[in-house]
């Protein structure tokens, strides 16, 4: 078990910089993680903390222990691969027991720690087969048992869920968040999928662009969003042009909106959750429905206002059908104001 | 329709391609109309005949242990190890692969004979007259077969690294195996189809080799060499005998190497190449001396062959490389009608044979589309055929199947015509030519003849508009190889050929008998561009397609 510690990490490939000084602690036994759409950053600085690429500049260091100039050799983190990377030419035993050969154990206390895993896995008595026949759930327990197996110190995830079909995503995604708090292993886990990180990570990392946008729990995260990037990836959100008076008096869709100015003043981004918005007989905003989504106990309506912009609105089934003219009113709440992109 | 055309196409291959076959197996038991087994009863106990089938094998066999390590460790260093020019040493040594055989054999004559550069120089370290050894026997055959075919093993090893999946490396490495570990381990094993191929490539190659025992065998008899000289003097019986010991040897060959087949190497990753691993200072600089060193080393020979061709006759007698140079050797080629004759008729013998054999194959590809078709498979059958059989082999064949008149069996007098070698080059590409086609046609998507069919094109349409196209990459590939193959033949030319037709390659042995050198080398130079001209020309296609 250890701590995981970046400072300032930055990473570019020719002149395009991937990972920009991205600084992070993670403490012993947590799970965090990496979150980002393609293109983030987020399996580069994977790789990064594995030791598959070597930083440009910034400090990486595994239990206080700087490891920044040390070989992934040398590291030794588990590691899950997004294809699992199991060796094809090997039973299940065989890859799992591969990474057990430095630790000099005779052979029963190598066949009994393979056991150990291959149980903690629900994988007992796999030990004979042929990786190759195995479905892909299973596969991901033996890539997981296999980098289990020499005890790492930090264990790895490059989008451990990604390759398996979604009607079996959401059982293995429980059985791997109880496996990983029951080894109590720290982890750090790459995935481009809300839900996952939410359901499995303790915190989260929002990266765009190479940049650390935010990091914190997923309730964080959602209801308090420290960039407009946040706002928009996790959850959803509409982004409307506001003015800001000096006494604070947010207005934007020709409502006033509860929300902290924060000293920002003249034109700004407010950005609005559906449940910020409500249907009202007499509301303020005015607009026509041109879609709606049903996701069964409410149904998303987006409005377009007469100024072009769009707002989702949360809503019941019944309360409006595409092309009607409805007007909405600020729930209160659930939306926050940024300075205006540029400035 | 389409199944009659398949059975046509059987046909034609059945005649071109098994019938000679057969004829040589009738041969060798049947002596003067009589049934015997004299002939076998012969190669049985004579020790010469003996020895030549062993001598064979062991030198198939050392060919393939020291040609695949070679090959193997070329290929998995270029493309795991880190040094500078690691690209272009890459590059360089895949360069004996478009060295037409016979050149690539001289080459080493040029080198390590008698009168060669490095004979030459251990006459002047030690003060000598005489030159210090005779490039000769096993060892000088070893030698260029280990140089010359290291090429397959590297180039399939390569090939197949190009889609190891980097994740296994990385996770090996992860899981705390060194470098050398995790070749060991994980790259060897898997690249184990791969080196079962090359080690079945240089296997064939080897048994099948006729240039490089022919020119410095000496007394070192193998069969390819064994059945030219028992045919020309007259033993037919035992000449068929020998031929079809060869031809249970590349059997057995194959038959080994279908064993040796294992996992695939692609992985469920991006398909990249891994990349080499990152060396600094004393190992970057260690591990790129090796390289170049052994790269200089094996294309030294056709270094050699460049400077003899360059070198005034006269100017190069008693010094390690040649003190006047000259264009003369490459003008007497141009001007000497005599000389430019050869060059014309293996130009237009190999462009012949290559289109009619991209023809056929190309009509047996699209009759055999559907390989779960057991007609398919008998198809492709036979255009694998030639591959197995020694090119020697199929030359004495077709010259026994073509020196009769038998209409009703398809025999006809071609032998001591003009048309007899651009046959037998045919036969011996249609292999290369039907693997490429067959494959390349099995990559199309089904669905797009269905696309073309929705649209209302009619079969013929569809296949000139969607799949011919779709095929031309392949296709240009697939007639270069032929034509280069063709073009630099010597193992059917020798048996075959008359005064009128006689190819490059066996004016080059005339030229070398008559002790023009440097003529010779300057044939060979010149065969060689021809080649890569051609190469260059289909891989320049299959990037514009």
């Amino acid at each position: 078990m250890s701590t995981v510690r970046l400072e300032n990490v930055a990473k570019q490939f020719g002149t395009t910089a991937v990972v920009r000084n991205v600084s992070l602690e993670i403490a012993e036994g947590e799970l965090v993680a990496l979150l980002g759409p393609s293109g983030s950053g987020k399996t580069t600085l994977l790789r990064l903390i594995a030791g598959f690429e070597a930083v440009n500049s910034g400090r990486i260091l595994l239990d206080g222990d700087d490891v920044t100039a040390r070989s992934a050799l040398e590291r030794r983190c588990g590691m899950v691969f997004q294809h699992y990377a199991l060796f094809p030419h090997l039973t299940v035993g065989e890859n799992v027991a591969y990474g057990l050969a430095r630790e000099r154990l005779d052979r029963g206390a190598r066949e009994a720690r393979v056991t150990e895993v291959l149980a903690l896995v629900d994988l007992a008595g796999f030990e004979d087969r042929a990786v190759t026949a195995l479905s892909g759930g299973q596969q991901q327990r033996v890539a997981l048992a296999r980098a289990l197996a020499p005890r790492p110190r930090v264990l790895l995830l490059d989008e451990p869920l990604s390759n398996l079909d979604p009607s079996l995503r959401e059982r293995t995604r429980r059985e791997l968040r109880d496996l990983l708090h029951r080894t109590g292993i720290t982890s750090i886990l790459v995935t481009h999928e809300q839900e996952e990180a939410f359901d499995l990570a303790d915190r989260v990392v929002v990266l765009h662009l190479g940049h650390l946008e935010q990091i914190g729990t997923p309730e964080v995260l959602y209801s308090a969003p420290a960039t407009p990037f946040v706002a928009s990836f996790v959850g959803r959100a509409s982004a409307l042009p506001a003015t800001v008076t000096t006494d604070g008096v947010v207005t934007a869709a020709g409502a006033r909106w509860q929300v902290a100015a924060n000293g920002h003043t003249g034109a700004a981004v407010l950005l609005v959750r559906p449940e910020g918005v409500r249907f009202a007989a007499n509301g303020p905003i005015t607009g026509t429905v041109v879609r709606r989504r049903f996701a069964g106990a409410v149904v998303y309506c987006t409005l377009a206002l007469a100024d072009g912009n769009e707002i989702e609105v949360a809503a019941a089934a019944a309360d409006a059908a595409v092309g009607d003219t409805v007007r909405a009113v600020p729930a209160g709440g659930a939306a926050f104001l940024f300075a205006e992109p540029g400035r | 329709m389409r199944r009659t055309v398949a059975w046509l196409l059987l046909l034609v291959l059945a005649w071109l391609v098994v019938e000679p076959l057969v004829l040589v197996a009738v041969d060798a038991v049947r002596i003067d109309g009589m049934w015997t087994l004299a002939a076998v009863r012969t190669f049985l106990t004579e020790p010469n005949e003996w020895r030549a089938a062993f001598n064979s094998a062991w030198l198939a066999m050392a060919s393939v242990v020291l040609g695949c390590t070679l090959g193997v460790a070329l290929g998995v260093f270029t493309r795991l190890a880190d040094f500078p020019g690691r690209r272009v040493v890459a590059a360089l040594l895949t360069l004996p692969a478009v060295l037409p055989p016979l050149v690539g054999v001289v080459a080493f004559l040029f080198l390590y004979g008698e009168s060669g550069v490095i004979a030459r120089l251990v006459m002047l370290l030690t003060h000598s007259d005489t030159p210090p050894w005779r490039f000769e026997g096993a060892a000088a055959v070893l030698l260029i077969h280990v140089t010359t075919m290291y090429v397959y093993s590297y180039l399939l090893v390569r090939g197949a690294l190009a889609t190891f999946d980097p994740a296994l490396l990385e996770a090996a490495t992860a899981l705390g195996a060194t470098r050398w570990r995790a070749l060991r381990t994980i790259v060897l094993p898997l690249l184990r189809p791969a080196i079962g191929n090359g080690a079945l490539l240089t296997a064939l190659s080897s048994l099948a080799s006729f240039s490089a025992p022919y020119v410095f065998g000496g007394g070192f008899r193998v069969l390819p060499t064994q059945l030219v000289s028992t045919r020309l003097n007259g033993d037919i019986g035992i000449a068929m005998v020998e031929t079809l010991a060869l031809v249970v040897l590349s059997l057995t060959a194959l038959l080994l190497a279908s064993r040796l087949s294992g996992v695939g190497t692609r992985g469920a990753g991006k398909g990249l190449a891994p990349r080499p691993g990152r060396s600094r200072g004393p190992r970057r600089l260690i591990f790129g001396t090796i390289a170049w060193l052994v790269t200089f080393w094996l294309l030294l020979p056709h270094l050699s062959l460049l400077a003899f061709s360059l070198a005034r006759p006269g100017a190069w007698v008693k010094t390690v490389l040649p003190t006047a140079w000259t264009l003369q050797n490459y003008t007497v080629l141009v001007t000497d009608p005599e000389r430019w004759r050869p060059f014309g008729t293996s130009l237009w013998m190999a462009t012949l044979a290559a289109l009619a054999a991209a023809g056929v194959a190309l009509a047996v590809a699209v009759a055999a589309r559907d390989g779960r078709e057991r007609l398919s498979r008998w198809l492709e059958g036979g255009l694998a055929l030639p591959w197995a059989v020694p090119g020697t082999v199929y030359a004495i064949a077709l010259a026994t199947m073509f020196s009769v008149v038998q209409p009703a069996a398809g025999r006809f007098i071609l032998i001591g015509t003009l048309w007899l070698l651009p046959l037998a080059y045919l036969v011996r590409s249609l292999p290369i030519v039907g693997r490429a086609l067959v494959a390349a046609i099995r990559g199309l998507d089904p669905a797009l003849d269905e696309a073309a069919a929705s649209l209302g094109a009619g079969p013929w349409r569809a296949f000139v508009t969607v799949t011919l196209p779709l095929l031309g990459p392949a296709l240009a590939g697939a007639t270069a190889l032929a034509f280069v193959t063709g073009l630099g033949d010597f193992m059917t030319s020798v048996i075959l050929y008359t005064y009128d037709t006689r190819p490059v390659s066996l004016e080059i042995l005339g030229a070398i008998r008559d002790g023009d050198l440097g003529v010779a080398a300057a044939y060979g130079v010149a065969l060689t561009v021809l080649s890569s001209g051609a190469f260059l020309l289909a891989e320049r296609g299959r990037r514009l397609a």
